[in-house]
């Protein structure tokens, strides 16, 4: 296996307190799978991807990637946040240049690195934009580009369309899915949108709050191609909806 | 046009300056030893500008400024970006920055002079403890409230020391300093006079006392106006420049 966590946990002191982020999480993960983290907010998503990504290890069990205890941030995964993460006073073309300049990539090089996926986002007429000079989906399809700009192995997303309107969320979900098919990362990805994560995963991790664990995993039987409005879809969804008890069948009226 | 209007805003001001300081000087009867007219004042600053003095003292002074204003910020800003990435460290100077902050850099004038002699330094010495508090402490406190997200992205793609620094937090904290450093020019201008009327025998202070000793109110009234104005147009120019700078930076937030 790719990812191995098992019997994981993470608790904090604070105030003399011990508080249980997440306990007993086990979980293993294939190369070039994409992996849903759902769950309601406060259920430990963000703690896990962190412990995950190797920026605050877990307290008990372990995570290993590619046989490797997780203790550090690696420069062969990178994180997309939800707040995007860019440096607003860097342009576009510099901001997806960033990783590429710690690797010791020379100049031409980076610049062509950064015009390819900057087109794959399609940002193409912004590369001399600042940050503040885009609206939030364009942000965070920058944040995506320079992701990729480093060809990690591993994406990890804290759910990086949260703060975007539903359409320009969706727009982003359907770049996001053709590109990790064309790119065959691995990617794991925390969201607390039922829809987001049959729309996207391979696999949806359901976790549960107080304390945080693994409630289910289940393993979404549809093909790369989805539609949100299709009868598949929609039974899938339905199918964790139930899972998360939130499907009432009694009167419920509907007026459509 | 919004600068041809705050230009007409600068002429009618100083058009009623003059206008209250030539009514005061009619209304009481000062001799004009004591108090001269605004025609006094810029006879004797024409004299100065002819005569070419008003240019040697105000070249020391920009000397003793520009060294003692830049360094002091200079090292007030790496200082500050090193402890506020230290706070342990930090918990046990900031008591003694606190301690020292309040006392007037004239204070050690005195020890200034016993130490360095007269000449540039007490003056430069001077400049540099006035800035340097200020923009120390507003270094500090903008690493430390740096967001946290600018350190788990470098993370993420392995930005290390020492380029974290100048890459990541120098820039992510610039736009919050550099309210400080504008502050502490006008801060430095104000002790630069200070500093030069002791231990110097040139410069803009020097000649606020060589002008006092002489019995010449106008040219003291003069040279008043010429600190004034260097005062004004050095705070306008880095007005100007921190505009340009923060629009690289894409913009002021
Ligand atoms: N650094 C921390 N110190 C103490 N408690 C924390 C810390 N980070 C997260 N928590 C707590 O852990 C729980 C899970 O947080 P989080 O992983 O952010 O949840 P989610 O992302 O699912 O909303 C929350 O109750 C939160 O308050
Ligand atoms: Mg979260």
């Amino acid at each position: 296996m790719y990812i191995e966590i098992e019997n994981a946990g993470k608790a904090f002191f604070q105030n003399g307190r011990e508080f249980t982020a997440f306990t007993d999480v086990s979980l293993s993960i294939e190369k070039g799978e994409f992996i849903c983290l759902l769950g309601p907010s406060g259920c430990g998503k963000s703690t896990l991807l962190n412990a995950m990504a190797g920026f605050a290890p877990v307290t008990s069990g372990s995570i290993k990637i590619d046989g490797k205890e997780v203790k550090e941030p690696s420069v062969k995964n990178v994180t997309i946040f939800q707040n995007y993460g860019l440096l607003p006073w860097r342009t576009v073309q510099k901001n997806v240049e960033l990783g590429l300049e710690s690797q010791k990539i020379p100049k031409d090089e980076r610049r062509k690195i950064a015009d390819k996926y900057i087109e794959m986002v399609g940002l193409s007429d912004f590369k001399k934009s600042h940050p503040r000079q885009l609206s939030g989906g364009m942000q965070q399809r920058v944040s995506i580009a320079r992701a990729l700009a480093v060809n990690p192995d591993i994406i990890f997303m804290d759910e990086p369309f949260g703060a975007l309107d539903a359409i320009t969320r969706m727009k982003l979900q359907d770049d996001i899915l053709s590109i990790s098919r064309k790119e065959k990362k691995t990617i794991i990805l925390v969201t607390h949108d039922i829809e987001e994560a049959v729309f996207l995963a391979d696999r949806i991790v359901i976790m549960t709050a107080n304390p945080g664990k693994i409630k289910n995993i289940l393993t979404v039987p549809l093909r790369s191609h989805r539609e949100r409005t299709a009868g598949d879809f929609l039974q899938v969804r339905d199918k964790v909806f139930e899972l998360f008890n939130m499907k009432h069948e009694e009167n419920i009226e509907y007026i459509i | 046009m919004k600068k041809l209007l705050s230009i007409k805003n600068i002429i009618i001001s100083l058009l009623l300056l003059l206008g209250v300081w030539q009514f005061i000087y009619t209304l009481t009867d000062f001799s004009d030893a004591l108090f001269p007219s605004p025609l006094q004042a810029f006879g004797a600053l024409a004299e100065m500008v002819s005569n070419g003095i008003l240019f040697t003292h105000i070249g020391a002074s920009m000397y003793r400024f520009a060294v003692g204003y830049v360094s002091s910020v200079i090292i007030a800003v790496l200082l500050g970006l090193v402890l506020g990435r230290l706070p342990k460290v930090f918990q046990y100077i900031n008591p003694a920055v606190q301690l020292l902050r309040p006392i007037s850099p004239m204070a050690w004038m005195p020890f200034i002079v016993l130490w360095f002699g007269i000449g540039n330094i007490p003056a430069i010495v001077i400049i540099f403890i006035s800035a340097f508090f200020p923009v120390l402490l507003s270094t500090v406190s903008a690493v430390n409230s740096i967001d946290p997200i600018y350190m788990k992205v470098s993370k993420s793609f392995g930005i290390k020391q020492p380029q974290i620094m100048w890459k990541v937090i120098f820039p992510a904290v610039f736009p919050q300093i550099a309210n400080s450093i504008h502050l502490a020019l006008g801060t430095a201008w104000v002790f630069l006079v200070a500093g030069e009327m002791t231990g110097t025998q040139s410069g803009l202070g020097y000649l606020v006392i060589d002008a006092r000793n002489n019995l010449r109110a106008d040219i003291l009234f003069a040279d008043i106006i010429v600190i004034g104005l260097i005062g004004l147009i050095l705070d306008s120019l880095l007005k100007t420049a921190e505009k340009q700078i923060l629009k690289a930076w894409g913009g002021a937030d």
